[in-house]
């Protein structure tokens, strides 16, 4: 219905030729533009419900009572839906080491929370489909928890700065909403986060759509196709710098993969674009020290190109 | 009565800011408000998410943007 909507205002409201460039770029831009803004109206607000009932303390709460493995694997899913932005990621550092919870199940829950968000479910299901979109969370989470036993081997404590040890942290209270609190609380969430990214996606969907009409179709197999060996790590390092949010680089991952970019080096870029983050680092710059923001970003690229590896290989 | 807002200076806590004077404003209570920036001085109310609102040392909520209206009500 939404294909038909498009394909009339282009073709019949504009008068444009079917098979056209401009056309073809116009009608991708329309048909994206509303479905995705659809999807994101409702999945935000179902996910917002869902995470008023979980907060940071309670988060904190129950992983301060599990050690490594269990510890990494709940901190992944728990990263998930608590609700966190990175501007609290130092707070959230602090509390969750002073109660106890190992460094590696703190990590697993800083990788899993940016990268494994509802925004690049949403893309990546209307744009990809449901079972991309799985695919996706599957290996985030694999990612996070991983990386996060892997740091916590390494046994880098003394690498957080030495003030957050000393640190004096209060009790801090679990307030409950009552149900309709929650409905206005995830109303406006919702609302926020929109008018957030609204122009990312715009922006987005836009470049794709100028991708997806005129760039040649076999432009990016020739340079980034599965037989160059060295275009899963490349694309992670391009990546890292890009601080765009999953609305705004989906769409363009997407107009890229239909010109040939692999599976598995279109997923290790939307990791390495939502995980890592150079304005992150300089958050996290204030609880650690550097050596360990190095190994927190080796550790977590390593993974994320060997998941674009191993899809490359197996898809 | 004393007021603190608590958060590390992103957009929301600055907004906090703002909404709290408006509420006192709307409700014509006398109060000081200060804004707190400073980690330790958060992390001794425990707050993990931020922006938050401390009334005279009593954490009334934390991680989320309250209108001015909600935080008459609240004082």
């Amino acid at each position: 219905m939404l294909q038909q909507f498009a394909d009339y205002v282009i073709f019949t409201l504009l008068g444009l030729m079917p098979g056209s460039h401009l056309g073809a770029a116009l009608d991708f831009f329309i048909y994206d533009t509303i479905k995705i803004f659809l999807l994101l109206m409702v999945i935000i607000f179902c996910v917002a419900v869902i995470r008023s009932w979980f907060s940071a303390e309670r988060t904190r709460h129950i992983l301060s009572h599990n050690r490594e493995y269990v510890g990494n694997v709940l901190a992944a899913l728990l990263g998930v839906v608590t609700p966190f932005c990175s501007c609290s990621a130092v707070p959230l550092f602090i509390g969750f080491v002073e109660s106890g919870i190992p460094l590696g199940v703190t990590f697993s829950f800083l990788v899993s929370s940016p990268m494994v968000n509802e925004v690049a479910l949403i893309m990546l299901w209307g744009l990809f489909g449901w079972k991309i979109a799985l695919l996706y969370i599957g290996t985030g989470l694999v990612v996070a928890i991983v990386s996060g036993i892997v740091i916590g081997r390494l046994k880098m404590e003394r690498y957080v700065q030495d003030y957050v040890w000393q640190m004096q942290v209060g009790e801090g209270e679990i307030t409950e909403l009552t149900f309709p609190e929650k409905l206005t609380y995830a109303r406006d969430y919702t609302r926020d986060l929109l008018k957030k990214i609204w122009p990312y996606v715009v922006i987005g969907v836009g470049i794709g759509g100028f991708i997806h009409g005129y760039a040649p179709q076999d432009f990016l197999l020739r340079y980034a196709g599965p037989h160059n060996p060295f275009a899963v790590p490349l694309a992670v390092l391009i990546g890292v710098p890009l601080y765009s949010n999953a609305a705004g680089i989906i769409p363009i991952v997407h107009a890229l993969m239909e010109k040939g970019l692999p599976i598995g080096t279109t997923l290790a870029f939307m990791m390495a674009v939502t995980a890592l983050s150079l304005p992150e680092a300089v958050i996290l710059s204030n609880v650690l020290k550097r050596r360990l923001l190095i190994t927190f970003f080796s550790v977590v690229a390593v993974a994320i190109v060997l998941v674009g590896y191993l899809f490359n290989a197996v898809l | 009565m004393k007021l603190e807002v608590l958060g590390t200076g992103c957009a929301k806590c600055k907004t906090l800011y703002e909404h709290t004077q408006k509420a006192l404003a709307i409700s014509g209570i006398q109060a000081e408000v200060v804004k707190v920036e400073d980690i330790p001085t958060i992390m001794r109310y425990g707050v993990m998410t931020t922006p938050a609102l401390v009334k005279d040392g009593k954490v009334l909520f934390s991680g989320k943007l309250a209108t001015p209206e909600e935080i008459a009500g609240m004082l």
